[in-house]
């Protein structure tokens, strides 16, 4: 809908996002340092760096955390939503 | 800029919040019934609610001369328990007939299980025999897309349901296509932390806004949630180069398209 081609993308996001770049560093560097990098949400987490070599990042980032099962669950689990898929 | 809050839990905001919607543009807000941050012990709870929603806000509103319109249903995070979920059902078409209530919402499904799932039928089929708009909540975080899909497939299995007349709220960029090509109207809800920023919402626009069935709204309730994330968003639209045209079809007509189904709603484009 929109000519993106000569839109100053680079101006208006470029310094937001280094410094959520930066944020995410400092999180792995946290985790790490607190020994805490076998928990599933940052297993979930690594994993879903791998989907910035795709070509729609935002989607498959939001799929890596998502439940692919297609039925069902028998009862609600308990609890708020996590953001990553626990897998018992 | 005129525009419309098409959901939000104004019941959980200030009057501060109203006088800021009214200053920033809204013409409208639409609030969809919801879950309270805390289980409700009792039909009679619901009750009271339903009243507050199509009683009380609409007059809270009218202070800042603000239209005030809700949707009514028992929400998918309380439907787990199918007795009292049924015994809720049971008092909801009273309300359907209150002068600004839009529609059945918002249904959906939190967590996708199988009670969820029942409730959500059933409440389907309410809408269907009282000729009713459908609002629906899509679940959260990892249970969005398994819940997107399965509300998809519900609603088509279904030959009564006409899509122009359902919006699919809550989408993001794994779940926007597959409700759009299933001819439904899409919602994206601009949440802090768990659903979309405003430069997210825009670039889902830049790819779909085409499609003339899509909204952007709040939903701003008792959580961290912000009531100006519209206006915020319309700023966002500007820096990425939409005219003033085009906004105004995206803020303000297509919800009045969608809402004017209902001949409740009194706002023309
Ligand atoms: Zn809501």
């Amino acid at each position: 809908m929109q000519d993106s081609a000569n839109k100053p993308m680079l101006d208006l996001y470029f310094m937001d996002a280094r410094s959520k770049l930066i944020d995410i560093a400092a999180f792995m560097d946290r985790i790490a340092r607190n020994q805490q990098t076998d928990d599933y949400r940052y297993c979930a987490f690594v994993e879903a760096l791998n989907c910035l070599n795709s070509e729609n990042r935002a989607e498959s980032v939001l799929n890596a955390f998502s439940d692919h099962s297609t039925i069902p669950s028998a009862i609600a689990s308990p609890g708020p939503a996590t953001g990553a898929l626990k897998i018992d | 800029m005129r525009y419309i809050e098409p959901h939000a839990h104004m019941v959980s905001r200030t009057t501060d919040d109203y006088q800021a919607l009214v200053m920033a543009g809204c013409r409208a807000v639409c609030e969809p019934a919801f879950w309270a941050g805390f289980d409700r012990s009792s039909v009679a709870s619901f009750y009271d609610y339903y009243r507050q929603l199509t009683e009380y806000e609409p007059k809270r509103a009218a202070r800042f001369h603000l239209p005030h319109y809700s949707w009514i249903c028992i929400n998918p995070k309380e439907a787990e328990d199918l007795v009292f979920a049924r015994e809720v059902i049971q008092i909801i078409p009273k309300f359907l007939e209150k002068e600004t209530v839009l529609g059945v919402g918002e249904i959906g499904l939190n967590k996708n299980s199988k009670n969820e799932v029942a409730i959500l039928e059933e409440q389907v089929q309410l809408a269907l025999d009282h000729d009713q708009l459908i609002l629906l909540h899509t679940p959260h975080l990892e249970d969005k897309l398994k819940g997107t899909q399965l509300i998809v497939d519900i609603l088509q299995q279904d030959p009564r349901v006409n899509p122009n007349k359902v919006l699919i709220d809550h989408v993001e960029e794994h779940t926007i296509r597959k409700v759009i090509e299933a001819g439904f109207w899409a919602g994206i809800t601009l949440y802090p932390e768990s659903k979309c920023t405003p430069p997210r919402a825009v670039d889902m626009l830049e790819q779909y806004g085409s499609s003339n069935r899509l909204w952007m709204n709040s939903a701003c309730d008792w959580g961290v949630s912000d009531p100006l994330s519209l206006p915020k968003a319309i700023l966002e639209l500007r820096k990425r180069s939409f005219s003033e045209e085009e906004i105004d079809r995206l803020v303000y007509q297509n919800p009045v398209r969608f809402l004017k189904q209902s001949p409740k709603f009194k706002l023309d484009i």
